[in-house]
């Protein structure tokens, strides 16, 4: 475990650095470092303060909050298929956060859109829970999260093609596919206290989802007060994804793809997977957004294009697998 | 109106007769088409409405585009408030009953196929790419709307103003187009050639990129353009154009001269492209006056 999580931390370490040295001003990687940590007073600072740093942060953020929660979700409803992407959990933060920026919410009000978001995902998985709920199959939380991705995802087109704002109906795909690009540190500071709140709200969780793996009657018995800990998930994802959705659309799959590719490692204990998820998405975004930068750097190629290509196949596999084990 | 004529005549004579009849009219059908001046024109596109507008005599003109009276688009919209309006869909524009509708290339394509089946005569403009594609369109409307004293003297006139603006120039600053989502526009743009024309350097096309696309925040910040030109901000909120907020944009433009681009002046290619040529060479003496 401990070597897991020192890989890990090592591997975002580098992904991180690749992220602020990577870009498409071609700059030698020494300049770059140091012109973000000395005032050279031109332009190279700017670049690396007010455009990589912001970008690279964000992908870090974002990456753990999906992880997480992503983690979290399946720890708690005991079934590898429930990511907050598919389940609709970050289209439904999308659509509050569309909602906060045409109504003009986001510019009276500093928090606006971050707690927009906020409300939207708080939406979602409520619905979902409620739907799906512990106990609820395969089957129901996925046909529960199609329902409300494509009701979440139908209502943001619509308020987007009301706007007076020719460009607005553009954004349905940067709303849908989720992109770090152009972000600012002002994204930065939107995003992390919301984020901090869902971290920390899901970092307690560890204790109950591991007594949760005996099932619901185990688990009350060991003391795990059950009602208060959905609270807990529910509140703690809808922060962390309202948070990320609101500055960078909606990313799905990162909360699929790790948790499965870091579960043998943790000895299949939800608790550890959660610290483990936390830095496996870290290292997904971020990575993701060094290949965006790569491949089509002036293109704005959306990060949900990458993490769709890695996610879909084995979200199929996964369906294929719990099929085949009859559930 | 042909077949309906050569029925009306087939009563009683010999089908011989009938053929040179009709014959006949067709020929004279054409050779009127290309004498007389179409008297019941309905434009669907934004610059063929202005065209029209600079160079048609006002009765020949049946409708406009809607877009023609939009003020942020249209450099013409005061004057198309006195024109009937089309929302450029098929079925509205043949039941006007045209006898030329003029067209864009790249609007409507699906209408103007079908209008062309329906047998109507459309005459499509190709968008103008530089300032010799202004000219060019101007006399291409003078030609189909049989108009071709009035273009030549739009031209002239255009040529004459043009020359004058140009007159000064003695270095070239480094100026940026900076639009929503990062797009700008290269020297092989109208846009760009606006800008070389008023005397600037365009910072895209020395950053490789000839043509309309993206160009990363990043390489604008590191090329330190002396001006940045942005696109003017649209009612309600986007994303889109957030960019023109970024902090590192406002960096650029602080303590700098800058520009807006006044989208009706800069979308089409007609002769209004001088105002614009006219606001940069503004702003280029405001730069090189604070170096």
């Amino acid at each position: 475990m401990k070597r897991l999580l020192i890989l890990l931390g090592g591997l975002v370490a580098a992904l991180f650095v690749g992220s602020l040295v990577i870009g498409p001003a071609e700059v030698p990687m020494s300049d770059s470092f140091l012109a973000l940590f000395v005032d050279d007073q031109g332009p190279l600072t700017m670049v690396m303060r007010e455009i990589r740093l912001p970008r690279a942060l964000l992908g870090l953020m974002i990456g753990i909050s999906l992880g997480m929660a992503g983690a979290g979700m399946q720890g708690y409803l005991r079934n590898p298929l429930a990511d907050p992407g598919l389940i609709g959990v970050s289209g439904s933060a999308a659509l509050g956060a569309v909602l906060a920026i045409h109504t003009g919410l986001s510019a009276a009000f500093v928090l606006g859109l971050p707690l927009a978001a906020l409300s939207g995902a708080l939406g979602g998985v409520f619905l979902i829970l409620l739907l799906a709920g512990p106990g609820g199959g395969s089957l129901t939380l996925i046909l529960a999260g199609i329902a409300i991705s494509s009701l979440a995802g139908a209502l943001s087109s619509l308020v987007l093609n009301f706007s007076p704002n020719p460009f607005a109906a553009n954004e349905i795909v940067f709303w849908m596919m989720g992109s770090l690009a152009d972000r600012s540190m002002t994204h930065v500071w939107l995003a992390l206290p919301l984020m901090l709140v869902g971290w920390g709200l899901l970092a307690s969780l560890p204790r109950g989802l591991d007594a949760l793996t005996l099932g619901e009657d185990a688990a009350e018995a060991l003391g795990i007060n059950l009602s208060r800990m959905r609270l807990t998930l529910v509140i703690g994802t809808a922060a962390a994804v309202g948070a990320a959705t609101a500055v960078a659309g909606a990313i799905g799959f990162v909360g699929l793809v790790v948790p499965h590719i870091l579960r043998p490692y943790v000895g299949a204990r939800p608790g550890r997977l959660l610290w483990a998820s936390a830095l496996g998405g870290a290292a997904m975004v971020l990575a993701s957004d060094i290949v965006v930068r790569v491949v089509l750097p002036a293109e704005d190629l959306k990060l949900g294009v990458l993490t769709a290509l890695v996610g879909a196949p084995l979200f199929l596999h996964l369906i294929y697998k719990t099929r085949r084990a009859g559930i | 109106m042909r077949p309906r004529a050569a029925r009306s005549t087939s009563g009683s004579v010999r089908p011989s007769k009938i053929i040179t009849l009709v014959a006949a009219l067709v020929l004279s059908g054409a050779a009127a088409l290309a004498d007389t001046a179409p008297r019941r024109v309905v434009s669907m596109n934004l610059c063929a409405d202005q065209l029209a507008m600079l160079v048609a005599d006002p009765a020949q003109i049946l409708s406009l585009s809607y877009l023609s009276t939009d003020p942020r688009s249209s450099a013409m919209h005061v004057e198309a408030a006195a024109f009937p309006q089309n929302t450029g869909l098929a079925e509205d524009i043949y039941l006007l009953e045209p006898d030329l509708v003029l067209a864009g290339r790249f609007t409507g394509v699906a209408t103007v196929n079908m209008l062309k089946r329906l047998g109507k005569r459309v005459e499509v403009f190709m968008p103008a790419y530089s300032l010799e594609d202004v000219r060019d369109r101007v006399l291409q409307m003078g030609r189909v709307l049989k108009r071709e004293a009035q273009a030549a003297e739009l031209v002239a006139r255009f040529d004459a103003e043009l020359a004058a603006l140009r007159s000064d120039v003695k270095q070239r600053p480094l100026a940026a187009l900076y639009y929503a989502n990062g797009y700008t526009t290269g020297d092989q743009t109208l846009a760009g050639q606006i800008l070389l024309a008023a005397g600037f350097e365009n910072a895209t096309t020395r950053a490789g990129q000839m043509r309309a696309g993206n160009l990363p925040l990043e390489v604008l910040v590191m090329m330190q353009p002396d001006t940045v030109v942005t696109g003017a901000k649209y009612p309600g909120q986007s994303r889109s154009e957030a960019i023109l907020d970024h902090p590192v944009i406002q960096a650029l433009q602080s303590d700098r001269h800058t520009g807006t681009v006044a989208d009706s002046d800069w979308l089409c290619g007609t002769p209004y492209v001088l105002n614009a040529i006219s606001h940069l060479v503004d702003l280029r003496r405001r730069v090189e006056g604070s170096e």
